[in-house]
């Protein structure tokens, strides 16, 4: 059971930093314009910072 | 999945073109340029509106978002939104400009706290299952409790986050003594969350900590879907208000704010633009397209001592217009004013939703109450009579109730939208289902824009080239439809000089000596017919004349006869003349008509229908139509009407034809039958759940495996109705 000392931070690490990915996204506006972004892909400019 | 349907609603002149453009991040700010773009559809729109903006000189970035359909211009001051709207118009873009301050940003912060709340829940929600899991395994003493503390740190600071909405609801529902469905939401969360604690403390076998996160995180997932689709259709309000320009001429050339002008000024309204105030015209002749705020089909005129309202575009001369009233005094302002206060009432519509909620939150607590009573009477014991109450309130917890309606409502509007659908408000489906009277406005609605020339026969050729030299000469709306008339006869135009347009009279030129006129009767010495007719006159000549009929939409005449079938009340209200209103009236066979009704009587004509105890549909399009539309029991608008329109409106008619409505109707009864077996499956599951968990056999798994059995079964009845 003495794995369970460092594989409970470790999962709960991960999954924060998941979250933190998310907060950052969030953040960026990557949720603002779903219809658009899911078009956007289609043409080919290079929009690598997204708005 | 809009892009199905929308690309039908216009032509989109980019589309498939996607040249390669360099997009740059814009982040709104006070001095940006907003601009509302109806038309956009695809990603060959973005990249052309957003090069076309940035060609324009002293913009710095442009950033179309589509699903907002809007624009953010980033640009030097000095910089004029009309000279971009042109730019985009003469790219093939309808574009207006927003007033940025009346929307209040582009920013959506409730959207971003629903899911930041969201995000946090499923968070913890996946790491507290994994510790659950773990526990209901067979985890035991020390490493149980250990999980259990884990999952309490959390689980506790996630809820005190996530799960506000709900209390925020619940509160604000208690304190006006009343109980909606995030009473018994917020009370078995927090009761939850507090016996597991407690019995984390005292190193109890069970805690539910998860349930209560599980809870959490699905009913959010449901509210911000319903948010979402919420969002998209802002308060028509605000964008009425909006749509108004923001900017006037004065007569000394100088362009000032709208707020900044005073009863008494003078301001120039040239051909082609919208009238910023209210006033009275001083000088100047020109015609006035009043069908925004009258539903009038063709265009007046006006002269000195006409008074124009704000919103009407001016069409063919310089005016000189003296205020009467600019602002929050003019009538587009006024108009908005009724739009918020009919939207206000309808709001008070009480969803099944929130009348099951009345009954079944205070029988839910009165149970759980009678548990904890009851095991207290028979056992003494406070710790488990708390456990039991508390899994009663869990397991009757209306995760079912809470899917119940929505899972309906997706899927119908999931069924509705590939008819051509859009269901824009949540409560749509209920009142639809209800109505018994269906009002119908005339012009962009029952007719589509323009009349069409009437069949042309026994005139003689040179007579029909005349018509079609003066009539190519006018912008006139019915100058332009006699013109493709006679085009398609393979007439060529005839060979006229000094062509010159009269505004509010015709088109007059010169023929071989002759002076040749098209227009009005009385201007060219015809006798006038019935109906709406242009007359050609050339000197020493009878008088020629030419009849217009509007021309029905797609499906109206079905739709009509269809609705009047399922024994509806059928009735014509428009802003235009008596003459062309009884024409498309007899052509549908609705019997009950009015002509020349003025946009705060449309609203009036509804709302006395709905003291007769009617529930009316009101389908209509355009600004004169939005009061009437929000005070409706339920509204259509088709995709083609103004902004607003289409914004008060509970839906949007995604095609030309108008045959869905009776498709919307029919759906919407068997949505609400569902709905009512729905609710008849929550209460059949809670008879068996309930004497189970009052009776002290449910565990943390058990309540799992129950919350998700019943939001199956719901889920499942729902999608019967694909």
């Amino acid at each position: 059971m003495n794995v369970l000392i460092y594989l409970i931070p470790v999962s709960l690490l991960l999954g924060g930093l998941g979250l933190a990915g998310f907060f950052w996204a969030l953040r960026k506006g990557q949720f603002d314009d779903p219809d658009g972004d899911s078009r956007r892909i289609l043409t080919d400019e290079h929009d690598d910072r997204p708005g | 999945m809009t892009a199905a349907v929308r690309p039908s609603l216009a032509t989109c002149p980019a589309c498939g073109v996607g040249a390669p453009v360099e997009a740059k991040p814009v982040a709104p700010q006070k001095d940006d340029i907003l601009l509302s773009l109806p038309g956009i559809h695809c990603a060959g729109c973005i990249s052309e509106v957003e090069r076309t903006l940035k060609r324009q000189p002293g913009v710095r970035a442009a950033r179309v978002n589509l699903t907002q359909k809007r624009a953010t211009v980033q640009a030097e001051d000095g910089v004029n939104a009309e000279d971009l709207t042109a730019a985009l118009e003469q790219a093939g873009y309808e574009a207006h400009e927003l007033d940025a301050a009346s929307l209040g940003g582009q920013d959506d912060p409730r959207g971003r706290a629903l899911l930041m709340r969201l995000g946090v829940a499923g968070f913890a929600m996946m790491n507290v299952m994994l510790l659950s899991v773990a526990v209901w395994s067979g985890a035991s003493d020390a490493t149980r409790d250990m999980f259990h503390w884990i999952s309490g740190a959390i689980a506790l600071p996630t809820i005190v986050f996530s799960a506000q909405p709900f209390f925020a609801s619940a509160w604000s529902a208690l304190r006006a003594w009343r109980l909606n469905m995030d009473v018994p939401i917020s009370l078995a969360i927090v009761l939850a969350a507090a016996i597991s604690v407690y019995e984390t403390s005292v190193s109890g076998a069970h805690a539910y900590f998860d349930a209560a996160l599980s809870l959490t995180f699905f009913l959010l997932a449901g509210r911000y879907l319903d948010y979402r689709t919420r969002s998209l259709a802002r308060s028509a309000a605000s964008e009425l208000a909006a749509l108004e320009v923001p900017r006037a001429t004065r007569t000394d050339g100088q362009v000032v704010p709208i707020s900044d002008l005073r009863p008494g000024d003078l301001v120039r309204v040239v051909p082609g633009a919208r009238m910023p105030v209210d006033g009275i015209i001083i000088r100047g002749e020109s015609e006035i397209d009043r069908s925004f705020l009258t539903g009038e089909s063709l265009p007046v005129f006006a002269g000195p001592d006409t008074e124009v309202s704000a919103g009407e575009v001016n069409l063919t001369g310089v005016l000189t217009v003296r205020v009467t009233a600019a602002g929050r005094d003019s009538s587009l302002h006024r108009l908005a004013d009724l739009v918020a206060l009919a939207e206000d009432a309808r709001n008070r519509y009480t969803s099944l939703a929130d009348r099951a909620a009345r009954i079944y939150a205070p029988v839910v607590h009165l149970l759980s109450f009678a548990a904890f009573v009851g095991w207290m009477m028979v056992t003494g014991d406070a710790r488990l009579s708390l456990n039991i109450a508390v899994a009663t309130l869990i397991i009757t917890c209306p995760c079912a109730l809470g899917l119940a309606v929505p899972a309906v409502s997706t899927a119908a509007s999931g069924r509705l939208f590939r008819k051509g659908l859009l269901i824009k408000s949540p409560t749509a489906l209920e009142r639809l289902s209800e109505v018994d009277t269906v009002v119908f406005d005339k012009t962009g609605t029952l007719t589509e824009g323009l009349p069409v020339a009437d069949p042309i026969s026994g005139v003689s050729s040179e007579t029909l080239s005349l018509a079609l030299a003066l009539a190519e000469a006018s912008a006139h709306p019915l100058a332009q439809s006699l013109s493709q008339a006679i085009r398609e006869d393979g007439v060529s135009p005839a060979d006229l000089t000094a062509l010159r347009e009269v505004p509010g009279q015709g088109v007059e030129g010169n023929w071989n000596g002759k002076t040749v006129r098209l227009g009005r009767a009385a201007w060219v010495g015809a006798e006038a017919a019935a109906g709406t007719a242009a007359y050609l006159g050339v000197d020493g000549k009878q008088p020629q004349t030419f009849t217009f009929t509007g021309r029905l939409r797609p499906g109206a005449a079905e739709t009509v006869a269809k609705l009047r079938a399922k024994g509806k009340r059928v009735i014509l209200l428009s802003g235009d003349s008596a003459a062309a209103t009884s024409d498309i009236a007899a052509q549908l066979g609705i019997g009950d008509w009015r002509a020349e009704v003025l946009p705060q009587d449309k609203a009036e004509v509804i709302s006395s229908l709905a003291r007769d105890g009617h529930k009316v549909l009101m389908v209509g399009d355009g600004l004169n139509d939005t009061a009437a539309l929000a005070s409706a029991h339920a509204s259509i608008s088709p995709g083609s009407a103004l902004e607003a329109a289409r914004m008060v409106s509970d839906i949007v008619l995604l095609g030309r034809s108008l045959e869905p409505v009776v498709e919307a109707i029919d759906t919407s009864r068997s949505a609400v039958r569902r709905i009512v077996e729905n609710f008849a499956i929550a209460a059949l599951y809670n008879a068996v759940a309930i004497p189970v968990a009052v009776l002290g056999f449910a565990t943390p798994l058990a309540a799992a495996l129950a919350m998700s059995g019943s939001s199956i079964m719901v889920s499942l009845n729902a999608l019967r109705l694909r």
